[in-house]
């Protein structure tokens, strides 16, 4: 009797933490859906060349704005090229600095730091990790930008461009700079993981050899943990595409695409990520086909993360063979 | 006179031997290792000096009001009591449904596949930017269904922002890192101890209420402090799905309810919004807002060391 009774008592709390389990995945599966359907329309108006370059991107989200109430009379027509490029741009540059950043400082806390240094360090990256994107955003915005503004950009170059766009400060170069201090401690955290799972043996082995301890390092702790660099930077990639708050504080704000035959002043240009837009145009969702616009970027951003969500299962797989657990 | 144990001393291995390469190689990653350090001491102490130079005492108890110029708007207490509110909110929602999950992947996970499923639902909830959930949540909660838990105007629109809306968000901030760091921590108490349980006449459930979760209470604290320190540095949330309005104004209810139902701000959105890219303008208050910020978040880090030191291993970040 007490035994039947107990075993129903278990059925129940595995059916019931089962449902909560399956909340997840409908809740997931739930926002798939409800983004791309609100979504569609902007998508099905402009077709691939959605995708395109054309036309000025801020003017068009200006047009879409004051589009007529009539539903019949809806303004569509967008090329987001300049914001897809700006959010290519600014995750490809903060992943390639941090990629090495990262895993110069991986190697180093593993192998290279005194006691005492790495000690100091690991709380470090954890701070780095930690600090809010705002307060980056901050500084970067109240710092870093009118230094470049006032030092690093001369009247010269503002005036040779002055017919295409301003130059201010807020650049390419400062977003880039700060977005890579945030993901540089991210993907530490996973390198130093995997670094201090390559089997001692491996690397003793090369030391008996005779080999110095940075090559011992970079060919065969480094090479052994190649899955797990690549899981970071999927990872990282993953948080610098949806970075919005500390990129629309400091990127400029102008829908533009730099253009790199402009040698130094390409990194001088302002840029407008995709999850920057977002955020800059949050008052104009009650529009409609605004923020179908804006949902339209939202999906973009939410497909291209599962996609790295994927990627990052993927690259992880042949970690499990050394049981590192990512 | 006792014989001396022989010390083991580290291998110093002279570098001037190298080739040239391998030691620009070794100075890359002092440079490297040494200017993280530079870096977030600078960024520390530049934050410690704007907010002492900004900080007023005054500015902790008195509410914000719309002013022309720094001096005459007000301080931020609505901000730090949307940041407390919305973080216990969205911690109490999080760490049932993160323990829940991860206990069920761990200790029943069947069918297989569903459990595979969930977790890489987990995944990608950990993946996915939080300005695509706030705009989520932002459709989600504009239901006619869901109209209870936010502002209703007099025509049925739904205004959609509230605390309950923000702190729903929130939680699914703080789940991937509850969920990651519970399940470490179940799956690191040995199969053995399980089977003692059961071996006593324990069922399955009373086993994971009494034994295992208390041994992976150090865990779950970890898990449940970094998701805690992510609510309360997250600011596209705020931004978009709790209004970010100056002060707390509450909706209609009962008391506590009311304020929940109505719209507020946190200290990320208030220092964002007195940065230059908002409309305040007010660089003193966004410094010294920030700095408050900063202590919390510095203040949860060292909770979080002082669990993990006393609870074994620290999985760094994540």
């Amino acid at each position: 009797m007490r035994v039947a009774q107990a075993s129903r008592s278990d059925q129940r709390a595995e059916r019931s933490l089962g449902a909560l389990s399956c909340a997840i995945l409908a809740i997931v599966l739930g926002m798939v859906a409800f983004v791309v359907m609100k979504a569609w329309p902007s998508f099905s108006h402009n077709g691939l060349a959605f995708f395109g370059s054309g036309g000025n991107v801020d003017r068009q989200l200006g047009a879409i704005f004051d589009s007529p109430a009539d539903p019949r009379h809806y303004e569509y027509t967008l090329r987001a090229w300049p914001l897809i490029y700006a959010t290519a741009l600014t995750t490809a540059v903060a992943i390639g600095l941090g990629l090495v950043v990262s895993t110069l400082t991986a190697i180093f806390i593993v192998e290279f730091a005194p006691g005492r240094l790495r000690r100091i360090l690991e709380p470090v990256v954890r701070l780095l990790a930690a600090v809010p994107s705002v307060i980056y955003g901050l500084i970067g915005i109240l710092v870093l930008v009118p230094f470049v503004g006032d030092h690093l950009i001369t009247t010269e170059r503002k005036a040779s461009v002055i017919y295409v766009v301003q130059l201010s400060g807020s650049s390419l170069l400062v977003a880039c700079l700060i977005l890579t201090v945030m993901v540089t401690p991210i993907m530490i955290a996973i390198i130093v993981d995997a670094l201090r799972a390559v089997p001692r043996g491996w690397t003793e082995g090369a030391a008996a050899l005779g080999v110095n301890r940075w090559r011992t390092v970079w060919t065969i702790s480094v090479h052994a943990s190649r899955p797990a660099i690549v899981a970071a930077a999927v990872l990282a990639t993953a948080r610098a595409l949806g970075e919005a708050i500390m990129l629309s504080m400091v990127s400029g704000s102008v829908g533009f695409s730099p253009n790199p035959l402009d040698g130094i002043t390409f990194f001088l240009e302002p840029v407008r990520p995709l999850a920057a837009t977002i955020v800059d145009n949050a008052e104009g969702l009650s529009v409609k086909p605004f923020g179908q616009m804006i949902y339209a970027f939202a999906a973009l951003l939410l497909l291209s993360s599962l996609v790295l969500s994927i990627g990052g299962w993927a690259a992880k797989q042949p970690l499990k063979r050394y049981g590192v657990r990512v | 006179m006792a014989a001396v144990a022989p010390q083991r001393t580290a291998a110093r291995e002279p570098t001037s031997t190298w080739r040239l390469g391998d030691r620009a190689a070794l100075t890359a990653c002092w440079a490297c290792g040494l200017a993280l350090c530079a870096l977030a001491a600078a960024i520390c102490v530049f934050m410690l000096v704007k907010g002492l130079q900004y900080l007023r005492p005054e500015l902790l108890w008195t509410h914000p009001v719309s002013g022309a110029d720094q001096a005459g708007s007000g301080g931020f207490l609505d901000p730090m009591i949307g940041t407390v509110v919305l973080t216990s909110l969205g911690t109490v929602l999080s760490l049932p449904l993160g323990v829940g999950v991860a206990v069920w992947v761990v200790e029943y996970g069947r069918p297989g596949w569903l459990a595979r499923a969930v977790e890489s639902a987990v995944e990608v909830i950990a993946g996915t930017p939080s300005i695509v959930l706030a705009i989520f949540g932002l459709l989600l909660f504009q239901q006619k269904v869901l109209g209870f838990l936010s502002f209703q105007a007099a025509g049925g629109a739904v205004f959609g922002r509230s605390f309950f809306a923000a702190g729903a968000m929130m939680s699914l901030i703080a789940l991937p890192l509850v969920f990651a760091s519970t399940r470490e921590a179940l799956q690191s108490v040995p199969q053995h101890v399980r089977e003692a349980s059961y071996a006593l006449g324990k069922t399955r459930i009373a086993t994971i209420r009494r034994v295992l979760l208390p041994a992976a209470r150090p865990g779950i604290a970890t898990g449940t402090a970094l998701g805690m320190g992510r609510i309360a540095g997250d600011t596209a949330i705020v931004v978009i799905l709790l209004g970010a309005t100056l002060q707390l104004s509450p909706a209609d209810g009962p008391p506590l309810v009311r304020d929940l139902k109505g719209t507020g701000s946190t200290l990320t959105s208030y220092v964002y919004n007195n940065s230059p890219a908002g409309e305040g303008n007010a660089a003193e208050k966004a410094y010294a807002a920030a700095f408050v910020l900063l202590g919390i978040v510095i203040a949860l880090n060292l909770v979080i060391d002082r669990i993990s030191r006393r609870g074994g291993a620290l999985s760094w970040t994540r």
